[in-house]
């Protein structure tokens, strides 16, 4: 493997009397696409700033496959970055912008020759090389900022919000090629999104970060489908958040009882007890939508308060009869003709399964 | 098109109907008490060819020169700082506060500040450093000193825009591809703001070339420049074809050397 782990330690950064990063600690493994995701000012790009050594931390470390790198300022250090605006030097072509680390290491031109050019095949912008950035389009502008931080053979290549100024095509496109690159020149990524839609579509890992701290670190499998707090429930995907009392609990399930809803089972994924106040989380894709209640899973009467058509999805809000409005996703899959199509102010039962509704907190009684 | 036509008015009206008026003068003869009898004559530019006139223009350059390279490196730092800074509309207005005043008065403080009897030689001789006095004034580098001082806003204001327009990015991909600061500064900074830098050399180095108070002012007998010559004959000499000839030579040094000076540095930009 070309690339290098990473390895944070318990950084923390204050700007003022704002604690950007707060006793952040993480790992991140050769040649893996690792993501930071967290909504604006959660200090992700400044724990990517730290790892770039464009900024130092008040305390912590980082580590490059072991060794400190805390004291090794910005030039020297084995990583490169893609910044969010791409930083391309405007008063040199495209050509010259990849050359710049090469020439400052003293290269024959012939060897520069040679190695730009196969970044600039890799990128796709050969019949581009004599322009400046001024006349590139944004994406073109992207790939050059990419073929110029590989160009110093980072062994660790920073991407600092890389897609968010391109258009919403754009960037699903650009998501893909970065996920190839990344396959093709086998070193360790490490991408700052705010998105998290981008951050579960391409990463090996994915840590998630609030108020400078991470919440919750794992695959986007993990992330997504057992968050560890309301936080991640809520900024992963769309959720459906329940408030409820625990009644009785066996080995594997619990059954609660929600005001609004009703009592029904949940999977029992922490340590809970009779009169525990919890938080559940039901993800709206997981809920079956029909005219009748269905056998064995937890079933509640509604009316359909608002319908929206997505073309590939249809989303209801269906209000409980007990008054707790619940969303759900519902996947055109099946053939048009197979059932009955569910419209607004239609009576209907929702339902679903106990393993998919998760305790993500738990208030002890 | 209104725009132009008005623009080239005001350019036929101020600009270049002076410097016909001035470029026909100097090939006019003189008559004993100002003004030019109208036939034609080389007279005005023969007394150019004396030596002394030749060691006026040089002086003339060379000042200008100097005192423009110490007026933008001194303007580059702290356009720099400006554009950096949280309080930059602030500095900003300090920086264009001295021309409020009457540059004729801060000329005569620069001479209340370094004279014989000014504050830094009174303060000398408090501590006992010195008995009589150190001559400050009337020389050469009291007119740089001058000259610098009293232009560095005309070169703080253009490098300040194109430093504040540059995006801050840019320095720390340089270093993050590998440079040093130094490195980052010649190699990215100074060639994305070159258009600032030449703005502020040109802003500094015409007004120096064509100086008249600051060096009449404190620069002495050895130290007159260009300008003061034209003056002086113009008025006590009443030559004014003379007057004419020396400015048209004036006007047309600078103007070839403003010519080369930018047409060079464009190429660099080019390359």
């Amino acid at each position: 493997m070309l690339g290098s782990n990473v390895e944070i330690k318990n950084i923390s950064k204050f700007f003022g009397d704002f604690q950007a990063l707060d006793n952040v600690s993480l790992q991140v493994k050769k040649g893996e696409f690792f993501s930071l995701l967290g909504p604006s000012g959660c200090g992700k790009t400044t724990l990517l700033r730290i790892i770039a050594g464009l900024e130092q931390p008040d305390s912590g470390d980082v580590l490059f496959d072991n060794k400190s790198v805390i004291n090794i300022p910005a030039n020297k250090r084995e990583v490169n970055t893609i910044f969010q605006n791409y930083a391309l030097f405007p008063h040199l072509t495209v050509f010259e912008n990849v050359a710049f680390s090469l020439r400052l290491k003293k290269i024959s031109e012939t060897e520069i020759k040679e190695r730009v050019g196969k970044l600039l095949y890799l990128v796709r912008l050969e019949e581009h090389k004599n322009k400046k950035p001024s006349q590139l389009s944004g994406g073109q502008r992207q790939r050059v900022a990419i073929a110029r931080a590989l160009a110093n053979e980072p062994k660790v290549l920073l991407l600092d919000e890389p897609v968010s100024a391109l258009d919403a095509k754009l960037r699903q496109e650009l998501l893909v090629e970065l996920d190839n690159l990344h396959d093709q020149v086998g070193i360790t990524f490490i991408y700052v999104t705010h998105d998290q839609a981008e951050a579960i579509s391409v990463s090996d890992h994915v840590a998630v970060m609030n108020n400078g701290k991470i919440v919750q670190t794992g695959t986007p499998y993990e992330i997504y489908e057992s968050p560890a707090n309301n936080f991640v429930a809520t900024f992963i995907g769309e959720t459906n958040l329940m408030k409820a009392e625990v009644r009785e609990t066996n080995e594997e399930f619990v059954r609660v009882f929600a005001k609004g809803i009703g009592e029904f089972e949940c999977y029992k994924d922490k340590e809970v007890k009779k009169g525990d106040k919890i938080l559940l989380t039901l993800r709206p894709e997981k809920i079956k939508i029909s005219s009748k209640p269905l056998e064995g899973l937890n079933s509640f009467h509604g009316i359909v308060e608002e319908e929206i058509y997505m073309g590939y999805q249809t989303k209801y809000f269906v209000k409980l009869d007990e008054g707790y409005i619940l969303k759900i996703y519902k996947q055109h899959v099946n053939y048009l003709l197979d059932e009955k199509i569910i419209h607004w102010k239609d009576e209907v039962f929702v339902s679903w399964n106990p393993n998919d509704s998760f305790i993500i907190e738990v208030e002890e009684n | 098109m209104k725009y132009v036509s008005g623009y080239t008015l005001w350019l036929v009206i101020f600009f270049v109907i002076p410097l016909i008026i001035i470029l026909s003068f100097s090939f006019l003869e003189k008559t004993p008490y100002g003004g030019v009898n109208f036939s034609f004559s080389l007279e005005g530019y023969k007394s150019l060819l004396t030596i002394g006139y030749l060691k006026v223009f040089w002086r003339t350059v060379w000042i200008s020169i100097i005192s423009t390279l110490i007026t933008v490196l001194l303007a580059l730092p702290a356009a720099y700082y400006i554009a950096k800074s949280k309080f930059k509309n602030l500095l900003l207005i300090l920086v264009v506060i001295p021309f409020w005043t009457n540059s004729l008065i801060r000329i005569y403080a620069w001479i209340f500040v370094l004279g014989n009897n000014g504050i830094i030689n009174q303060f000398l001789r408090f501590i006992g450093l010195i008995d009589s006095h150190i001559q400050f004034l009337y020389n050469p580098w009291a007119v740089i000193l001058v000259l610098v001082y009293t232009y560095l806003p005309y070169a703080i204001i253009p490098l300040y825009a194109s430093i504040e327009r540059l995006d801050n990015s840019i320095f720390e991909a340089a270093l993050d591809l590998g440079c040093s600061k130094r490195k980052a500064f010649f190699k990215v900074l100074i060639p994305n703001i070159k258009t600032g830098l030449i703005t502020s050399i040109i802003f500094v180095l015409i007004p120096a070339m064509g100086s008249y108070a600051i060096p009449d002012l404190v620069g002495g007998v050895n130290s007159k420049m260009i300008g003061n010559e034209i003056a002086r004959q113009l008025t006590t000499a009443k030559n004014w074809p003379a007057a004419s000839a020396i400015s048209s030579v004036l006007t047309l040094i600078t103007l070839l050397g403003v010519i080369l000076f930018v047409r060079n540095s464009k190429k660099e930009v080019l390359n």
